[in-house]
């Protein structure tokens, strides 16, 4: 019956949809990636490590993380209202918890290092899009990093689990419905993050951290194949 | 960091001694725009959007359409609204939190410029008089920002209406359709293509599309929406009064520039 498994586009249950990486998009921040699964297109750009402002939220013993994630109004069907929701503050922190394992930044004490993530275009996996997005910036802005972090959401359709889910399938509704896994990831399998809305079996959700394991392992090669190519840009 | 985002008085001395010679920093004309190019309907949940780049600085915008009551004073026609948000992505001196003056008047000269224009035919969006009545969301986003955002933003303003398709509308149901394709219907626009320009005064230069260290010497501004020469909004930004005869050669530039621009821009607007 898996196999049988047809996705609205077409898909395997394995694949991603197309996957576009760039680094060095934004020219005044000091790192800056785009990343796109399909219709999905995140921006994100770092800037710092800088001078934190309040001072009152200065570290004395190492550097800040601060994520702002937030959707243009126009990147959905129905317009977004500007400014932060309940939604777009837990994905900031949630991706400030994806990126913040890998990060070195003991050493910038009472600094701040900013990334800011802007979805241009929602098509479902947008913090997935955004957290691959800021994990190439953070590289790009020479952030001291002991590994990137790549990032993808694992579906179960009805009984059957996908790779990279897009707003079909997250509205679907036969059999069981859908349940929606992100999962971040270094390629070395240390899981920075995850959610799960749903409903799902312990021994299909370890089956879903596989399927994880592998995506993100992909998603690893490309991020890292866009940061050589700006690398090789400036030589 | 405000201390590395302004430009340091040695290169604005250096800014101003250059311009007094006639040259910039880089190398252009004191009435000459950088290179302009444009990308059409790229944000595919949007009725209409453009990505406008001038030299370094980059803007999007897109529009979105909806359905809403109209104001008492103009019952039987559209709503027209314009936001801008700096994001804090587009360069270092752009913070988070609510929007401050700049974003708010960026918002105002654009909304004010296509407002006054008669650009869009607001009197042609009216659905049932008193009640409902098509508005017209425009918002603006800078990607990076190396100076000149209100210039770049009105390009991209003209441009992503001009991409605008209508959604489908449910009369009965009072709904837009959302997951339904746009109609092959534009918006209703005028002909005349209303082009924004900004010329700036520093020292006794006159100059437009400044970069960044440009903008932050600025005197004085003038903003200016006209479309071949009819002027529709005006707006004198900053400090610095401006001499009768100087605001006489703003015009001439203005006159001459926006042409200029318009060149640029017309094989986008098809």
């Amino acid at each position: 019956m898996t196999k049988e498994f047809k996705r609205p586009d077409g898909r395997k249950v394995d694949e991603t949809r197309k996957i576009v990486a760039k680094v060095g998009i934004i020219p005044n921040a000091d790192g800056s990636a785009m990343f796109s699964f399909g219709d999905t297109i995140a921006y994100a750009a770092v800037y710092g490590p800088r001078k934190m402002h309040p001072q009152h939220a200065q570290n004395p013993e190492k550097a800040t993380l601060r994520c702002d994630y937030s959707m243009l109004s126009f990147s959905t069907k129905e317009r977004i209202r500007p400014g932060p929701s309940r939604r777009s503050t837990e994905i900031s922190k949630i991706t400030e918890w994806a990126l913040e394992p890998v990060l070195l930044i003991d050493q910038y004490q009472n600094m701040v290092v900013d990334v800011f993530i802007n979805i241009l275009q929602a098509n479902a996996s947008t913090r997935c899009a955004g957290i691959n997005a800021a994990a190439m910036a953070l590289a790009h802005a020479g952030i001291p990093m002991t590994n990137l972090v790549s990032s993808v959401s694992i579906g179960k359709l009805d009984k059957t689990l996908v790779v990279d889910l897009n707003k079909d399938e997250e509205d679907w509704e036969e059999g069981e419905g859908a349940t929606d896994i992100p999962i971040t990831m270094t390629h070395d399998g240390k899981i920075t993050h995850i959610q799960l809305d749903g409903k799902i079996t312990i021994k299909q959700l370890k089956e879903a951290v596989e399927l994880a394991r592998k995506a993100t392992s992909d998603i690893y090669e490309i991020q890292k194949q866009a940061l050589k190519d700006v690398a090789e840009e400036i030589e | 960091m405000p201390e590395q985002i302004d430009t340091s008085r040695i290169t604005g001395e250096r800014l101003k001694e250059y311009l007094s010679q006639g040259k910039r920093f880089d190398e252009r004309a004191p009435e000459e725009f950088r290179e302009i190019s444009a990308e059409l309907g790229f944000a595919k949940n949007a009725e209409g959007s453009a990505k406008v780049k001038i030299g370094k600085t980059e803007v999007i915008v897109g529009v979105k359409m909806e359905v809403a009551a109209p104001y008492p004073d103009s019952k039987d026609k559209g709503n027209l609204m314009v936001t801008s948000e700096l994001l804090p992505l587009s360069s270092p001196k752009y913070e988070l939190g609510p929007p401050k003056f700049p974003a708010i008047e960026l918002g105002r000269l654009i909304d004010r410029g296509i407002r006054e224009s008669k650009f869009i035919q607001l009197d042609k969006l009216c659905i049932k008089e008193g009640e409902k009545v098509w508005t017209v969301m425009i918002d603006i986003y800078p990607l990076n920002d190396d100076g000149n955002l209100v210039d770049a933003a009105g390009i991209a303003t003209v441009l992503a209406l001009k991409n605008t398709k209508m959604p489908k509308y449910d009369e009965e149901e009072g709904k837009i359709l959302h997951d339904e394709p746009l109609t092959k219907e534009s918006l209703p626009l005028s002909k005349e293509i209303p082009i924004t320009l900004t010329v700036h005064k520093i020292g006794k230069n006159l100059i437009v599309d400044p970069i960044v260290e440009e903008e932050d010497m600025s005197e004085a501004r003038i903003t200016i929406t006209s479309s071949d020469g009819e002027i529709s909004s005006m707006q004198k930004g900053n400090m610095k009064e401006i001499e009768v005869e100087e605001f006489n050669k703003i015009l001439d530039i203005v006159e001459k520039v926006e042409r200029d621009i318009f060149k640029k821009v017309e094989k986008y607007i098809k």
